[in-house]
């Protein structure tokens, strides 16, 4: 059995599956039972100001989007960071602490965007003996109006300055949370990179409404006929995230920055992906408030299972791989020519592949006698949408051709030579071959 | 105190709870989650085998969707679009062999998705706001006579009536419905469904039914040609095959139609009598239905005599399943020769059937069984017509539903065809169209 075993930061953790800053780690009872379950790491709920603690609304703070049988596939919420008070969070975390040693403990913080702030709560976090902070630079919502959260993570600038305070105030790993509510990604890791930031974690929740109620024209969830955008969540994100790690782990910028992965993951595989495109561990929420904390012994042994198969013994063997593989449209081989072709035996000719190609993409699939789908490639141009919306896993397959044959749509010769746009006719900006 | 055991035609061989339980809905309606992840696993297929597989050509994939996007009202006005009765084809239907056998997921997974019974889920919950869901067309002054109100007559009532002709239903029965009301098996339509499925067809208005009014004895169809712009015979089979071969007229060898019919109209069924042993000779719908009530009424044994090979039966292995699992034995390759008995039926002699050169034979070799009740499920034929001209022993008709007669149309059992209640259903609708189409270039 693989080793499971991680090191981010210097925080070693029996598995890289941390539960996130969320509610399932707003108090000790619940983090003492997810260690139970078999978790690595526990970000505790995001620690506020020293005073009278947020409050939250007393109606529904959740909404859902389901897929089908009511499967969750996106949560959004509008719950605030802890509503307890600092002194109770930070005993908790003493407590559970010293009971857990070889268990990764993180502190995230929100505080206002003053040096005093940050300055008058580090060195209390720090007596808990937690591992490290994460500064909460994500929360889309409530806490954004006062100046904090995504406010501060959506201007770079304070990103810098507030890591910079906290490197200067506590001594051990600051990982910065980042928000996804922003256009380019690169921009606040950079920043957070500067401000001396040990990493980031990514992504926070994504501005949301989940639905609208069409008897009282109110968005979900809704609080008195009121509703309210929320952080979106679960599943449903996961693209993103795994787009906006990409953009971090390749930037030069930031290239070599550790990265904790946030968004949706719920499987094994799910974090196996973040951890290609550059993640030292993950964080999940989402799924263990869908399935309880249980859901981590499929993620340890089916990570455990897919390394034995592949041969890996440690984590680090694999973080990173699929890095190289991310690049610009630029730089795709234009010569990589496929068709789609149907298997006819694992066809069960329900013809969306042909309503899809016929109706939206290139007409590109003959619909014959018997209700038999075949693939025209003089009009194929390979975009996969047959294979997309195919309920049948490998019916339809995309066929490289063969170097030296004619591509029927085209009629130009196959090359095995790799060409890209940036060297194309068409391309006016295009460098001619020296 | 009477059981299963009690020797001859009894009734009240069950309890009244026992009774109660074997004549439950045979299958029970979906709840609304049932029917969310059921219509989830609709393709959408385009150009939909299922839609070409029904006879009525109902837009499955759609009433699906909408099923799926919670609008199951909706997806029954889809639905009755095609098919007046939608609701009773979603329990009647044999779905197996019709759009559930087409289903692109019985060829993947061997499992359908439930059409039949998504059907029923959205008639169901239409048909509970007692709303009817279209609107009549102004008044033409046409009038129409429909003969029959079995599922062909009223699917072309119904329609006549929507594009606003007068029709009357003239009905030999004291009850409408047809078959639905008299000749399918009670566990397939419980509570009264058939009679409410009508109130609320009728609800469309311009509908009059006359009861007790059969054709040949109080109407005539030169008398209706008279009195009417146009005539749809929608007379089904009234007729009953006989068994001709010795003691076949003995007491206790019976129709099924009948005994299924007495059946559906009794309001007691611990008063119904039963044979101890039953044997059903033939091997359609109607056998398999007069079998498995039998049982279900207490019979002790029940056996179903078919003539040919399993493979040869027209009831569909749904329902030879479903008579199986009730206990019904199911012998094939067998003909009655022999009804034994001192005046009433004791025992049945069959002889074994072989295939030779494609002509079926018997092989000489015989076997007794134990019979006090022998129901006839031989098949029904049509009572003659006069003035038409026919096609084998049916009502031959041309297009939509055109005799040999001018301005007299026929559809359902009584014309070649399926004999299948959606089948009716789309002749009856199609008759109307015709009928409308002429009527109107008048």
């Amino acid at each position: 059995m693989a080793d499971l075993t991680t090191d981010f930061l210097g925080i070693t953790s029996p598995n890289p599956f941390w539960l996130a800053s969320a509610p399932p780690t707003d108090k000790e009872y619940n983090v003492r039972r997810a260690f139970e379950a078999g978790w690595g790491g526990v970000v505790w709920k995001t620690l506020g100001e020293e005073g009278p603690p947020v409050v939250n609304v007393n109606g529904p703070r959740y909404g859902v989007v389901y897929g089908a049988d009511r499967r969750v596939l996106g949560i959004n919420n509008i719950e605030l960071i802890t509503d307890r008070p600092l002194e109770t969070n930070l005993e908790e975390m003493a407590r559970v602490k010293a009971d857990y040693p070889d268990r990764a403990l993180i502190a995230s913080i929100m505080v206002p965007c003053d040096e005093a702030s940050w300055k008058a709560i580090l060195p209390r976090v720090a007596e808990t003996g937690c591992d490290g902070i994460e500064l909460n630079f994500g929360c889309p919502h409530g806490m954004s109006e006062r100046g904090m959260g995504s406010a501060v993570g959506q201007v770079p600038e304070y990103i810098e300055m507030v890591t910079r305070w906290c490197k200067q105030y506590y001594d051990k790993p600051v990982i910065v949370k980042l928000t996804p509510n922003i256009t380019d990604i690169r921009k606040p890791a950079a920043a957070a990179k500067n401000g001396g930031a040990d990493a980031v974690s990514l992504i926070n929740t994504i501005n949301s409404i989940t639905s609208v109620d069409l008897d009282n024209f109110a968005p979900e969830p809704t609080i008195d006929g009121k509703g309210s955008h929320g952080g979106y969540c679960g599943p449903a994100v996961k693209p993103i995230a795994l787009s906006m790690v990409s953009e971090i782990a390749r930037n030069p910028e930031t290239h070599g920055l550790p990265i904790s992965g946030i968004g949706g993951v719920t499987t094994w595989r799910d974090a196996a992906e973040f951890m290609a495109l550059g993640c030292g561990n993950v964080q999940v929420c989402t799924a263990a408030m869908t399935y309880g904390f249980r859901i981590v012994e499929e993620m340890k042994r089916g990570l455990s299972q897919w390394m034995d198969e592949k041969g890996y013994r440690s984590t680090s063997e694999f973080i990173g791989k699929a890095v190289p593989n991310v690049t610009d449209w630029q730089y795709l081989n234009l010569n990589y020519v496929t068709k789609a072709k149907i298997d006819q035996d694992a066809c069960i000719k329900c013809g969306r592949c042909y309503a899809a190609c016929e109706d939206t993409s290139h007409q590109a699939i003959w619909m014959k006698e018997g209700r038999v789908f075949e693939v025209n490639d003089a009009e194929c141009v390979a975009c996969n949408l047959c294979i997309d919306v195919c309920p049948v896993e490998d019916c339809i397959t995309m066929e490289r051709m063969a170097a030296g044959s004619t591509d029927p749509r085209t009629g130009k010769t196959v090359s095995d030579d790799y060409a890209n746009w940036t060297t194309h006719p068409n391309n006016p900006m295009a460098k001619a071959a020296e | 105190m009477t059981s299963p055991q009690t020797p001859g035609i009894q009734s009240g061989r069950l309890s009244q709870d026992q009774l109660a339980r074997n004549f439950e809905d045979l299958h029970a309606p979906y709840d609304p989650h049932e029917a969310a992840v059921a219509a989830d696993r609709c393709y959408f297929c385009h150009d939909a085998p299922c839609v070409t597989a029904c006879p009525t050509e109902i837009d499955i994939p759609l009433f699906i969707r909408q099923i799926a996007t919670g609008q199951p009202e909706a997806a029954a006005k889809t639905i009755f679009e095609q098919n007046i009765l939608g609701g009773m084809c979603a329990r009647v239907c044999p779905t197996e062999t019709l759009c559930e056998e087409a289903c692109v997921r019985e060829t993947a997974e061997g499992k359908p998705v439930e059409i039949g019974r998504l059907q029923r889920y959205s008639t169901d919950a239409l048909m509970a706001r007692q709303g009817h869901p279209f609107d009549r067309a102004p008044e033409t002054g046409k009038r129409v006579a429909v003969v029959g109100a079995g599922p062909a007559g009223l699917a072309c009532a119904h329609r006549l009536a929507m594009k606003g002709h007068a029709v009357t239903i003239y009905e030999a029965r004291p009850r409408p419905g047809g078959l639905n009301e008299y000749g399918i098996a009670a566990y397939k339509t419980v509570d009264g469904y058939a009679a409410r499925e009508v109130d609320w067809l009728l609800g469309i208005g311009g509908i009059t039914i006359e009861y007790r009014n059969a054709l040949g004895v109080e109407v005539s169809l030169d008398g209706l040609r008279e009195n009417f712009d146009a005539v749809f015979l929608g007379v089904g089979l009234a007729g009953v095959n006989l068994l001709e071969i010795e003691g076949g007229e003995k007491a206790g060898v019976e129709d099924a139609v009948r005994f299924i019919s007495d059946l559906r109209q009794s309001d007691d069924l611990a008063a119904l009598p039963v044979g101890r042993n039953v044997v059903v000779i033939g091997g359609g719908m109607t056998a398999v239905d007069a079998a498995v009530q039998s049982k279900l009424l207490g019979a002790e044994t029940v056996t179903l005599a078919y003539r040919r090979s399993r493979e040869e039966m027209p009831a569909s292995g749904f329902e030879q399943d479903l008579a199986a699992s009730k206990g019904v034995r199911l012998m094939f390759n067998v003909m009655p020769v022999a009804m034994h008995g001192n005046g009433a039926v004791r025992e049945i002699e069959l002889e074994y059937t072989e295939l030779v050169d494609g002509k079926l034979q018997g092989t000489g070799e015989t076997i007794r069984l134990p019979a006090d009740q022998v129901f006839r499920a031989i098949g029904q034929t049509l009572a003659p017509v006069d003035g038409l001209d026919l096609e084998g022993r049916k009502v031959k008709v041309n297009g939509a539903g055109r005799t040999s007669v001018a301005g007299v149309w026929a559809g359902g059992d009584c014309t070649p065809g399926e004999d299948l209640t959606v089948v009716a259903v789309a002749e009856g609708r199609d008759a109307a169209e015709d009928i409308h189409a002429t009527l109107m270039a008048q």
